[in-house]
């Protein structure tokens, strides 16, 4: 039996082998290789003579496209400039350039006064421009306008509705059919279509609008801003949610919505279809029918049992409770609660299908928000469910920086309305986009500094860089050098042993002249007298000579060991964003006198690193002398002993981290304790320095300063080991 | 449902033993086909059967023999294009639907040869490069054959260069496309628009609702978020190779190579070299060239004649004016050269701009100040220049090179349009793939301190030693922020002691059993860890005070996204032996942490669960050693970040700290140690730890300070 099996399959198999050899064409095309013929069937076809095709275009045609004679460019330029007008807006076309050669990027605000009808947001927006390093009450010299009249709220039903705007503009005669002016709008348009017009004629004017269409933007010319309301902060702002960062997300619910739905008129569509995706568990989705008086006449079967459910929950604390939040259109395509959402570290899930995102020219909104289609909402579940924890995340971190780098304040708002606009007038000096959606964010990335990002002190991770290997010392000298003992010397001499040192620079700002070059003592590095006014900014002004990535910032008296400056320096290299020194103080709240202290030496935490002795990069000269406003360097300017706080307070502000305090032999004195030993002039300084800190605060609208409770020391520093095995021993000589 | 979401791990497979007496015969029968089938493959690939092979399929089919259609003269003809289009208005995503690949569906249109109604041709049936695009697309992720299940589709009609076509017939051919539709999910693909005298920057066929992905948009033509800019092709990518050539000094600092510029422009670069001198180029048509050299590969000035595109190597900056159209095929060259592109063309959208950040590898000038354009460049300095000329390069091979290149470009970008929570990163599109090798993207960039009420979760990894396991969680239930303690109990053969024997500490203590007893157990992320902070300790590490833990828990705080840990270690070059080899001496430098005492981010557990690179976990759990050596490769990598070592050097009781009781063992752990570095750098392909000399320790450490008054007096006592 098995033997014949066995046979019968032998002779099979030799037949099939047989036919496979010697069958024809047509067997093999069938048995074997069908499905194979099938799929390049399918596919596009391997034509044979393709290498014979003819290109698109030949050599000539990509070359010469066209005839030389054509139209002269000029004549182009020229004709284009009457075409593209209104609607058609670009830079090219409606905006005047020329204005901006001369004095550079500065705004005009038409002159107004305390008592003009004007809504609060609009009055927050012109102080801050007023504010604004970029304000000019000079219209000469002005290269962007911004009205004096509120057009906030262009709703012809609202109260803060200004008339009759078009004869007022046509009364200035700066007004120039809008040429050149910058045009702030909240609200546009009313009941029931709300379009975007405002009422007037804006002519040639860049209109920064919330609730953009895409249709009606105008791209590169005009800016989409957020909605904001009326109690949004001047300055400083209200820091993101977001405390601690868990994956996966520890929230307890997926996605939620709480509001409005619209039983009639624009935006209805979307808001009436919210309820659908509620499941009660991890997604909510709460609409409410009551809004508006006439609300029972349109009012339909879901209704009541909605409005039971929607008083159940609490908006803010869905919004704490959440990863993801559904920010559907309302009448209009923006909303509030697009900016509660990324404040509240819940992603947003934007359904409002054809809005222009704040700042997209700017903004990577892809990194912090699901832009989801109206269309699609039953998919938005399982989509975002789908989203890998460590991008949710990514997602979440990101609202949290964009939100305080953008949106947290009025003022950053229109500060990044400028710099998208400042960004325009030079492109080749204006900032790639990775500066916008990276930390600190454009407001903090001066493109006049530098366009690389190798050269800021943000970046070096993200590019895979690393800090130069050298530093540049600037010494403030402010008395005159009578003997060869003086401190400064000494200091000179000591910075100059360490290896890491490319230069020395003294900052002469002593009434007497400097000693002349011989008297100076030898060094091994080159050492150069700047001659600098008396004013204390000076000392962060951003000289051309300092060509190396770290600054080592010292006082005359500063008194620091060869050691101590190379390992700090090696610490800085670490933490390069961040200013690492020797002598620290730190600050307090100092609840009866309802005001900031400064505690002095001798704390278990710091917050401040004095200038008098620490390392930094040479950036921070550059945001100091050209970010801050001129009022606080005047500011500092008349107290004494500020400058440095200021200084510390700028970078906190920019890394939100504190300073890094590294090992010193042995106390640094400050200079005022040294020659003044009477007790009053300390207590003056001391006093002069609290008030700063509580003028800085109210400067910067918040206290940026972080405290730290660790000090950087070698490795190992006071083991128990022997003293030739420690590279740093000099630090610990007593 | 979520493609992503699986972590199970396959078992291996059944193999079902078959009876011994049919074995032979099935081992026969196996071997006969087994020759069969070798048969039939030696057949297929045998040299003398490739011919015939070829024409089993349909591939030898000619552009020519395609079928011919009839345009009738009255056949409807689309509505123009409508410049308000976006894709919510004018696109039906409902025919993309959700997938869990998050990839669009293109169907391409067979090929068909359209004539009108007297038999002429309205166009070139296809072009070479319109037929590589069509090829890439089909042999893409993206294609399918199936017409219904289709999102976008491409019509074979070619519009590449509108010169080549006749409008109107084009327009009705499209519109008797079968799916046509208004045009709507229809993608044309044009590199050369408009026709004299004024040059549309838009192809001018009729097109209704379709997408273009177009070659010379302007800003009023391109509609934003719904078009494509794309670049020119230029055909020279193919013919000629082009090393790249790397940084330094460059001949020329300007160079201008179009042949056939407006003289205006013309002009003007003559009077930028003529203030300028022999810095600036202006290459031109050669006149004198003797026949059969072709002319497209020569460029000449005055007499001299120089090779194009080779030339374009040879200088800093190169400049693209615009012609009678905006976009060029020159911006092609000039890029492969990795010359930097000075781009004069007001209001051109550059090719690709939606995801393409040209400031990094562009300069852009307005029209109006090309006076100004040495000047300009001037001010831009050299570093930043070797960065654009590496970014231009960079922008050429992925996005410009071939017709391919700027097919899949094109249907990435609306596949991200589509699936917006699955796009590609600006980072992926734009950083040169040295950058993305050298750099990091930390998952937990923004700057926190965590706040210090959260408090931390110890976890303890325990096998059998019950006596040091208590006096642990005794010690470091002292510690003022601890708000957990979980004893992770590796050992299946024995039970944990009862509840009543634990000792009572002040927070809450859970013990978790592990299935096997693996290292990696040590790091998975429980859930029960609710802190962000997590103390991993061996249950023998009793040395340390409170003072020292929550000093540790303190700093982590302030570097809550680095490993912070108690013990040190550094890994060293070996020049000897040529490979790396880890050190636990007393040094001046700290690599790694050991993480038998270690404060890091429960993140990292959910990383060295789910991400760890390469076989590294199982290797660990294989070999019973080096976790912690691991956790730190983790963790540098992630981060770009060193450790924290703190506080002062104590003797600690670990494998390699009894080496002074001069037991043998120690040496095999040294050797293994350094082997696992030389493991892991290899699977990371790099060598991610960072060497750092500090070590962090409370503000007053050693100051002449009362020590009452100090937050952590006892620190570093023995």
């Amino acid at each position: 039996m098995q033997t014949r099996k066995k046979y019968i399959f032998l002779t099979f198999l030799a037949s099939w082998l047989l036919l496979f050899f010697f069958g024809g064409d047509q067997l093999r095309r069938f048995a074997f290789f069908s499905s194979k013929k099938a799929e390049t069937l399918r596919n596009w076809p391997r034509w044979a003579d393709r290498s014979l095709l003819k290109s698109f275009a030949d050599a000539e045609e990509l070359e010469g496209d066209g005839d030389p004679p054509l139209q002269s460019p000029k004549a182009r330029r020229a004709a284009r400039l009457s075409v593209y007008k209104k609607s058609r807006c670009r830079m090219e076309t409606c905006f005047d350039f020329s204005r901006c050669e001369k004095h550079g990027f500065k705004v005009f605000v038409y002159p107004w006064e305390k008592g003009d009808p004007m809504s609060d947001a609009y009055l927050k927006i012109l102080t801050s421009i007023e504010k604004s390093r970029y304000y000019t009450p000079n219209p000469e010299e002005a290269c962007l306008f911004v009205l004096n009249i509120d057009t906030l709220d262009r709703d012809h039903l609202s109260a803060q509705y200004v008339r009759n705007i078009n004869e007022k503009i046509r009364g200035f005669p700066l007004w120039n059919d809008g040429r050149n002016h910058l045009i702030f709008n909240l609200y546009s348009g009313t009941w029931p279509n709300y379009t975007e017009d405002l009422g007037f004629d804006i002519g040639q004017a860049i209109l920064a609008k919330a609730s953009f269409y895409t249709e009606s933007f105008r791209p590169g010319f005009d800016v989409s801003i957020p909605l904001f309301s009326k109690d949004h902060p001047q300055k400083g702002g209200e820091r993101g949610w977001l405390y601690q960062s868990s994956v996966p997300p520890k929230k307890k619910y997926l996605l939620v919505f709480k509001g409005k739905r619209y039983l009639t008129g624009i935006g209805s569509s979307t808001r009436n279809a919210l309820h659908h995706i509620h499941n009660g568990k991890d997604i909510i989705s709460l609409t409410t029918c009551k809004h508006g008086k006439d609300w029972e006449k349109h009012k339909d079967a879901r209704c009541d049992k909605d409005n039971v459910d929607y008083e159940k929950f609490d908006y803010q604390e869905l919004l704490r409770n959440s990863t993801f939040c559904i920010i559907p259109r309302g009448r209009r395509l923006g909303s509030f609660r697009f900016l509660e959402a990324l404040q509240a570290a819940c992603v947003p899930v934007l359904l409002s299908d054809g809005w222009e995102l704040p700042f997209s020219e700017a903004i990577d909104w892809g990194k912090a928000a699901v832009v989801g289609s109206e269309r699609l909402l039953l998919q938005i579940p399982s989509a975002v469910r789908c989203i890998r924890p460590e991008r949710v995340l990514a997602f979440q971190q990101q609202t949290q920086f964009l939100w305080d780098a953008y949106f947290s304040s009025v003022d950053k708002i229109v500060h990044t309305t400028l710099e998208i606009i400042k960004d325009r007038l030079l492109p080749h000096r204006s900032r790639a986009r990775f500066f916008w959606n990276a930390l600190p964010g454009g407001l903090l990335a001066l493109p006049d500094f530098s366009t690389r990002g190798g050269d800021f002190p943000f970046y070096y991770l993200r590019q895979g860089s690393s800090p130069s290997d050298k530093f540049t010392a600037l010494i403030r000298a402010v008395s005159p050098v009578l003997s060869l003992s003086q401190p400064v010397l000494r200091l000179i001499q000591a910075v100059s042993g360490s290896q890491y040192c490319a230069q020395i620079l003294v900052l002469w700002s002593c009434e007497k002249p400097p000693p002349p070059r011989g008297k100076w003592p030898q060094t091994a590095v080159p050492l150069t007298v700047i001659h600098g006014r008396t004013k204390l900014s000076d000392r962060f002004f951003p000289y051309a000579a300092i060509q190396t990535d770290a600054v080592l910032s010292l006082d005359e008296h500063s008194s620091l060991s060869t050691s101590e400056v190379d390992f700090a320096f090696v610490v800085w290299r670490s933490f390069p964003e961040r200013i690492v020194g020797f002598p620290v103080r730190s600050h307090s709240w100092d609840a009866g006198q309802q005001r900031w202290g400064f505690a002095s030496e001798w704390t278990n935490e710091f917050s401040i690193v004095l200038t008098a002795a620490a390392f930094y990069h040479r950036y921070y000269h550059s945001l100091f002398t050209d970010y801050l406003p001129a009022g606080l360097r005047d500011l500092v300017d008349r107290l004494a002993a500020c400058e440095d706080v200021l200084m510390n307070f700028l970078v906190a502000a920019v890394t939100k981290l504190p300073p890094i305090k590294v090992t010193q032999r042995k106390q640094h004195k400050e200079p005022g304790d040294q020659q003044d030993t009477a007790a009053s002039a300390g207590a003056r300084r001391f006093s002069q320095r609290q008030d700063c800190l509580n003028q800085l605060v109210d400067w910067f609208g918040y206290m940026p300063l972080v405290s730290s409770q660790l000090r950087l020391d070698p490795v190992l520093f006071k083991d128990q080991v022997s003293i030739l095995r420690k590279k740093y021993r000099h630090l610990e000589k007593p | 449902m979520c493609a992503s979401a699986k972590y199970n791990t396959r078992g291996p497979a059944l193999i079902p033993r078959m009876k011994t007496k049919h074995r032979i015969y099935y081992i026969t029968l196996f071997s006969i086909v087994l020759l069969g089938l070798i048969a039939t493959g030696m057949f297929q690939f045998w040299p003398h059967s490739i011919e015939s092979s070829s024409d089993w399929t349909v591939e030898k089919r000619s552009v020519h023999d395609v079928p011919v259609v009839k345009l009738p003269a009255d056949s409807p003809i689309p509505e123009r294009g409508d410049l308000s289009c976006r894709m919510h208005t004018c696109f039906d995503v409902y025919r993309c639907g959700f997938n869990p690949k998050n990839k669009i569906k293109v169907y391409i249109y067979s090929l068909k040869k359209y004539v009108d109604e007297y038999g002429t041709s309205v166009s070139n049936t296809i072009s070479r490069e319109y037929n590589e695009l069509l090829t890439a697309i089909s042999d893409s992720e993206f294609y399918t054959d199936d017409v219904n299940r289709a999102c976008l589709f491409v019509p074979s009609i070619d519009v590449l260069n509108q010169n080549t076509l006749r409008i109107k017939e084009t327009a009705q051919a499209l519109a008797q496309l079968s799916r046509w539709d208004r045009g709507t999910n229809h993608l044309l693909f044009n590199m050369l628009p408009g026709g004299p005298p004024d040059y549309n920057t838009a192809l001018d066929v009729p097109r209704d609702r379709a997408l273009l992905a177009g070659g010379g948009f302007s800003t009023w033509t391109y509609r934003q978020g719904y078009d494509v800019s794309i670049p020119v092709y230029s055909p020279l990518s193919g013919e000629v190779d082009l090393p790249e050539r790397g940084p330094g000094p460059r001949r020329f600092f300007i160079l201008s190579s179009q042949m056939a510029l407006h003289p205006e422009y013309h002009s003007e670069l003559e009077a930028l070299q003529a203030e300028n001198g022999e810095s600036v180029l202006i290459l031109d048509k050669c006149t004198n060239l003797s026949d059969g050299i072709p002319t497209v590969r020569k460029r000449c000035h005055k007499n001299q004649v120089f090779d194009y595109p080779q030339v374009l190597q040879e200088a800093t900056f190169c400049v693209v004016l615009r012609g009678a159209r905006l976009g060029q095929a020159v911006l092609s060259d000039v890029l492969q050269a990795g010359c930097v592109p000075v781009i004069i063309a007001d209001s051109y959208i550059l090719p690709f701009s939606e995801v393409l950040d040209w400031k990094r590898a562009s300069v852009v000038i307005p029209e109006e100040k090309m006076p100004e354009m040495y000047s300009i460049l001037q001010s831009v300095p050299q570093r930043q220049i070797e960065e654009m000329q590496r970014q231009a390069r960079w922008f050429w091979e992925a996005y410009f090179r071939s017709m391919k290149a700027i097919a899949l470009a094109t249907l990435q970008i609306i596949n991200d349009r589509i699936y917006p929570y699955a796009a590609i990163s600006y980072e992926e599109w734009n950083d040169p793939p040295a950058v993305k090798w050298s750099s990091v993207s930390n998952p937990l960039f923004l700057p926190l301190i965590p706040p210090q009420s959260q408090g931390f979760t110890a976890i303890v990894l325990t096998y059998d030693r019950v006596e040091s396991l208590f006096r642990v969680i005794t010690e470091v239930s002292k510690v003022p922020s601890l708000s957990k303690l979980l004893v992770v109990w590796n050992n299946q053969n024995k039970n944990p002691p009862e509840d009543s024997l634990w000792p009572k500490i002040r927070v809450p203590l859970k013990v978790v059993r592990t299935a096997e007893n693996k290292l990696s157990n040590r790091f998975f992320p429980y859930d029960e860890i609710e802190t962000e902070a997590v103390l991993a300790i061996d249950d023998d590490i009793i040395m340390l005070t409170s003072d020292e833990l929550q000093f540790g828990y303190e700093v982590w705080r302030e570097f809550p996204d680095r490993l912070v840990g108690y013990p040190g270690r550094l890994h060293l070059w070996d020049h000897e032996m040529n490979k790396w080899k880890y050190e636990s001496e007393w040094t001046n430098e700290v690599s790694m942490v050991l993480t038998g005492a270690a404060f890091y981010h429960k993140y990292f557990n959910y990383l060295y669960t789910y991400k760890m690179p390469g076989d590294i976990k199982n290797w660990v759990d294989a070999h019973m050693n080096c976790e912690d050596i691991a956790m730190n490769f983790l963790v540098a990598n992630v981060t770009g970040k060193s450790v924290i070592k703190v506080t002062p050097r104590k003797k600690f009781k670990c494998p390699e700290c009894t080496a002074i009781d001069g037991l043998s063992l120690d040496q095999t752990h040294m050797v293994e140690r350094s082997e696992c570095i030389n493991k892991f750098a290899s699977v990371f392909g790099t060598m991610p730890l960072k060497v750092v000399e500090h070590r962090a320790d409370p503000v007053l450490y050693k100051d002449d300070f009362p020590e009452k008054l100090k937050s952590f007096p006892n620190i570093g006592s023995l």
